[in-house]
């Protein structure tokens, strides 16, 4: 399985952490645009589909796919939304996003007091740890 | 990193440290800005701070769910009290229509060894702890209100801690889209 880019948004909206692992096939705009873009999407595909749900959506939207790639939503409670684009093999990415932000994010942004809430994150230390934590789970669910 | 070890075992604190700590706190920021309002103040802002933070915390160590409606809400402050300070306070007074209750404190680890004097009358010594709900209610999506309505420091029999669900939070509007 393959993990290509992960984006983490505040529920501000604001981007607060956005790399790429394997991805071959740029955007072609700049970082800050796409991340825009995908909050937009996010935005607007979340609140049509809470509308047109036949029962209480409680948990809402998950994920999308297409023949090349998967995009996967989390969103912890406190409205902390991690995205992240995979192969379509990959199984059980929720288990992974909600382990990623309650091992990563919350001991490494929310304990680190260096971090700005609703900052962009800037601590090598997160960086180093997101890192080991996809690669990890990359090649142990290979 | 010696987090990685020692992440999930609870971290104790000696009690008394912790109420003397704070005790500083406040008479430092009695020094500070001399006006007891000001104090209030602050006291509420450092809670806050606490409290976005202290919240996620809480989510990623219980796994908790949504809360349907304040009731549930409530169980899981109570529950948050027993975690971080150790007491587990009654919910009580809660109003017919069901958005506000109080929490009462038979003990407050705060305000142990704490008498005020006289002239102090008007401190709102243990505020963090508003300001603490109210950071991490926000964080939920919710918005609250918190005061205190009874104080043992202040002569009453229990201290009673009074929180109003204002109203629901919503996700911010991508920038650009009105």
């Amino acid at each position: 399985m393959t993990i290509y880019n992960i984006y983490i948004f505040d529920r501000m909206g604001t981007i607060l952490y956005q790399t790429n692992w394997n991805r071959l096939k740029q955007s072609g705009m700049s970082s800050e645009e796409e991340a825009k873009l995908m909050y937009g999407m996010l935005f607007s595909i979340k609140s049509f589909v809470s509308k047109i749900s036949p029962l209480d959506p409680k948990r809402g939207f998950l994920c999308y796919k297409t023949s090349k790639y998967a995009l996967h939503y989390y969103e912890s409670l406190t409205g902390v939304k991690f995205i992240l684009n995979t192969d379509i093999t990959i199984k059980n990415v929720r288990d992974l996003l909600h382990q990623l932000y309650k091992e990563i994010y919350v001991e490494y942004v929310v304990k680190n007091t260096e971090c700005e809430m609703g900052q962009p994150i800037e601590s090598e230390l997160f960086k180093l740890k997101l890192d080991q934590f996809i690669k990890q789970h990359m090649k142990s669910l290979q | 990193m010696s987090r990685q070890n020692t992440r999930l075992d609870v971290k104790k604190v000696n009690s008394e440290l912790f109420t003397l700590t704070y005790g500083a706190i406040v008479s430092q920021l009695m020094k500070d800005y001399e006006n007891v309002e000001d104090v209030n103040k602050q006291l509420d802002r450092m809670g806050y701070n606490i409290g976005v933070r202290m919240v996620e915390d809480f989510l990623a160590r219980t796994n908790a769910g949504r809360c349907y409606d304040l009731r549930e809400t409530a169980d899981k402050i109570q529950y948050a009290f027993k975690m971080y300070l150790g007491i587990t306070p009654a919910l009580t007074n809660w109003s017919a229509a069901g958005d506000e209750f109080s929490l009462t404190f038979d003990t407050n680890p705060l305000t142990e060894f704490v008498e005020l004097p006289d002239n102090y009358q008007n401190l709102k010594y243990s505020n963090i702890l508003c300001g603490a709900l109210r950071g991490s209610c926000e964080m939920v999506q919710m918005d609250v209100s918190c005061w205190f309505v009874q104080d043992q420091l202040k002569g009453d029999l229990a201290t009673e801690l009074r929180i109003k669900f204002n109203k629901r939070l919503e996700d911010a509007i991508p920038a650009g889209e009105d």
